[in-house]
């Protein structure tokens, strides 16, 4: 009888809506962090929350803060779903947030609407809509240091590099491997356009989110078709077992690569031996052995003030994480000496985002020396198109095996343009940009 | 004493036979109607609108169109999340073909295609029943899903396979897009869930709900008094599909903003079924107060922490949430395996007789 009550009472509880009361002090730096912890992108998206907010804790325990106001950091966990997504969104965007890093393409593209009229920045670091790299349509959303058709104009410059020239890749077969969603569809124009141009074929093999684990099938289908070269745009669980499969298909591994977000230690180890050979392109350096990183081990991991597993720091998305929260810090201090403020908000850190300049030298002095390309946002150009490098699985470690290559901006810029064109009809009305420019180029 | 009906005669049939025929009960209904439609657009904040009261109400309008189909009709469907679907797509390219009209008309509208589908879908319920009728549906469910993705004349060819809801305004005042407040959004989702929730409950109260509850209890003995099983059940798959269609024509215009061909996977589907088993099976009632339990608690869960001042990861709290959701939802069902509208029934019966035991 009490225990019916107790679950009467529950029940009854639950159904009145708690907003979140989460107090906020005045005077901090809120800057909230969608991550996932769970579900099935959980492999990949633990590494990068850890990166991401032990950065984060190490500027707030080695200098106090940035500009001497400390940082609020809020984890929020999405589980990769877009409702959960905008249910962060909705409960964090009160409170002041700084900038939103969603670290997921369906929630980006859920939020870039929203971000215009609740002035709040997007910073999706190299994934989210490519086209937001239009500064002009797109004010609030950034995406360095490259987006998806960069990225595959990258892949296609080291297959072709491997064959001998562009002209060799005619009559070739380009094996593409992709999650089934806005993340992995994304490519496909340029792909095709390129197949076009060079003469190359293309065979689509999509990876749908909830077969992620069973691609068996699809990996007995490649082995049928036999493409000369696989490309892979593949996240969470999709990832390992990808590796895992061509591994057992015996598909040459020297062939298979996969674009940044499919680069984890976590991918590749599972497969062992098997994976010896697997490439992939990467924009951030992979190890231990920065300043800044040691710093994080010695103010923040030895501490015990953070989630990351011993042996972890310096994996490649832990690293991924690092980069997202240094550009964020750096476009925070930016904005606070564009304004003149200590306690910025978030249009102040749109105009910081929006003159990013960090060179090879201010990575140095970060604490990251080498450890990415210099970093250059425009008001016009909200990505910057940089280079990636790529790298190989020797068994045990990331190895970098190329030049840091450029994309081929002359083909992805009209791409892109012809893109936020397309997605500015499509969502009509669509207001129009009135942000000033803080450094003349619009 | 609460709810004594003594001194409470009726004089005409039509008085017998209304919605609400007890007075206190249509007192209770006007205060609930009052305190939704004016109280809480005053008082709540927006977060409460748009992550709390706007999903519930599009979940619980789902909801009810599930239960017309299994509570009502014993008709067990796993494709809720595919007609949902069908509803946003369809409204979604209705809005492409008629930029014009009224988005409330066209959301409506958009229901009929869903009917459309699930009409089609429900062709199989003559021949089969139960468990492998709820196969068949769940086939729907995954066609339904790679249409969404496969067709991209659905999505208007866009690049990401995603839908994104344009700016409509009703009157000069925004009501869909990032524009559109949560208090006018949550005000057209409370108007139409009334709205069809009342079509719902006459639905049930008449002939035509009484064919389905003849059709659940015993179909043989249906067919055998006259009522045709075909055209019944067939009729059952329509209207559910209908509302299905509304509320996800609904969540896409009036909640997300935005959708893709995973929003409406077989997750959705088994959502929308726990809430109809949570909330009662056969029951209008059952449909909010499941849609309420399944989707509130999980955020009293992840914001009691904060509330009571205790610091608990984000993903520990997510995970603490599902454990304790499943634990409910096995708790619920052993003490009311009736549902939540079971336990409002026995509370107005007591309350007829409190303070007497019986």
């Amino acid at each position: 009888m009490h225990l019916k009550k107790l679950a009467l009472s529950a029940a009854a509880a639950s159904v009145v809506g708690l907003s979140a009361s989460q107090a906020v002090a005045q005077d901090t730096l809120f800057v909230p962090l969608f991550t996932y912890r769970t579900g099935p992108f959980a492999n990949s998206g633990i590494p990068i929350a850890n990166g991401m907010h032990d950065y984060f804790n190490m500027l707030n325990a080695r200098d106090g803060g940035i500009g001497g106001v400390k940082l609020a950091i809020q984890e929020c966990e999405t589980g990769y779903k877009n409702e959960k997504g905008v249910e962060c969104y909705d409960s964090v965007k009160s409170k002041n947030p700084l900038v939103i890093t969603p670290y997921s393409t369906g929630i980006t593209l859920a939020l870039i609407p929203k971000a215009s009229v609740d002035r709040i920045p997007v910073f999706s670091m190299a994934y989210g809509l490519s086209a937001s790299a239009v500064g002009a349509d797109f004010p609030w959303i950034f995406n360095p240091p490259a987006t998806y058709w960069d990225g595959m104009s990258i892949v296609l410059k080291y297959i072709a590099g491997k064959e001998g020239g562009f002209a060799n890749l005619k009559g070739k077969k380009i094996g593409y491997i992709y999650f089934d969603g806005g993340y992995g569809l994304e490519p496909i124009p340029l792909l095709d356009q390129f197949a076009k141009e060079y003469g190359f074929s293309v065979t689509k093999y999509p990876v749908p989110p909830a077969q992620m684990q069973n691609q068996s099938g699809l990996w007995l289908s490649v082995r049928r078709d036999r493409p000369d070269w696989m490309v892979m745009w593949g996240w969470g669980a999709m990832n390992p077992t990808a590796v895992q499969e061509a591994a057992k298909t015996g598909y040459p591994m020297d062939r298979f690569i996969g674009v940044w977000w499919s680069g984890s230690e976590d991918d590749a180890r599972p497969a062992g031996a098997g994976a010896k050979g697997y490439l992939s392109l990467n924009f951030n350096a992979v190890g231990a052995g920065y300043p800044a990183i040691k710093d994080i081990e010695k103010y923040v991991i030895a501490k015990g003030n953070s989630q990351t597993p011993k042996g972890t720091v310096g994996d490649n998305f832990y690293n991924r994480g690092v980069m997202n929260s240094a550009v964020i810090a750096e476009a925070i201090r930016n904005a606070q000496r564009i304004t003149h403020k200590k306690v910025v908000n978030g249009a102040d850190v749109r105009r910081g985002l929006e003159t990013l300049k960090i060179s090879d030298e201010r990575w140095k002095q970060l604490g990251l020396p080498g450890f990415a390309a210099a970093i250059q946002v425009t008001c016009q150009d909200h990505n910057g198109h940089h280079s990636a490098y790529v790298q190989q699985w020797d068994g045990t470690k990331w190895v970098k095996v190329s030049d840091w290559i450029s994309p081929m901006k002359e083909k992805v810029l009209p791409l892109l343009y012809g893109a936020a064109n397309d997605y500015v009809s499509k969502n009509q009305p669509w207001p129009k940009r009135t942000e000033a420019c803080d450094d003349k180029t619009l | 004493m609460l709810y004594r009906e003594v001194g409470q005669y009726k004089t005409s049939y039509g008085a017998d036979q209304a919605l609400f025929p007890i007075l206190q009960d249509r007192i209770g209904i006007t205060v609930i109607l009052l305190f939704a439609f004016v109280g809480v657009p005053l008082t709540a904040s927006s977060f409460t609108l748009d992550s709390v009261l706007i999903p519930v109400l599009v979940l619980s309008l789902a909801a009810t169109g599930l239960n017309l189909l299994t509570g009502f009709t014993g008709l067990l469907s796993l494709g809720t999340g595919g007609f949902m679907g069908v509803g946003a797509f369809a409204c979604y390219k209705l809005t492409t073909f008629f930029p014009n009209v009224n988005i409330i008309v066209l959301i409506l509208c958009s229901g009929f295609f869903a009917a459309a589908v699930g009409t089609v879908f429900g062709l199989p319920s003559l021949r089969i029943k139960g468990f492998y009728l709820a196969v068949a549906t769940l086939a729907a469910q995954f066609f339904l899903s790679w249409c969404f993705i496969r067709i991209p004349w659905l999505y208007n060819y866009n690049v990401s396979a995603s839908i994104e809801v344009p700016t409509k305004t009703l009157l000069g005042i925004p009501v869909t897009g990032p524009t559109a407040s949560p208090v006018t959004r949550y005000l057209i989702v409370l108007s139409i869930v009334a709205l069809l929730t009342l079509v719902a409950a006459n639905l049930v109260r008449g002939r035509i709900g009484r064919t389905w509850m003849a059709v659940r209890d015993m179909d043989l003995a249906a067919q055998l008094i006259g009522i045709r099983l075909y055209q019944t059940k067939l009729l059952a798959f329509a209207v559910s599909s209908f509302y299905c269609g509304v509320a996800g024509a609904m969540m896409v215009f009036l909640w997300l903003g935005n959708a893709e061909s995973e929003s409406f996977n077989i997750n959705q589907s088994f959502l929308i079924l726990f809430m109809v088993i949570i909330g009662g099976l056969g029951s209008l009632l059952g449909s909010f107060l499941g849609a309420a339990l399944i989707w509130g608690l999980p955020i009293v869960l992840r914001a009691a922490p904060a509330f009571f001042g205790l610091r608990i990861q984000s993903a520990t709290a997510e995970q603490a949430s599902f454990v304790i959701v499943g634990a409910l939802i096995i708790f619920f069902l052993i003490v009311e395996p009736h549902g939540l509208a079971r336990l409002w029934q026995i509370g107005k019966q007591k309350l007829r007789v409190w303070p007497f035991p019986y």
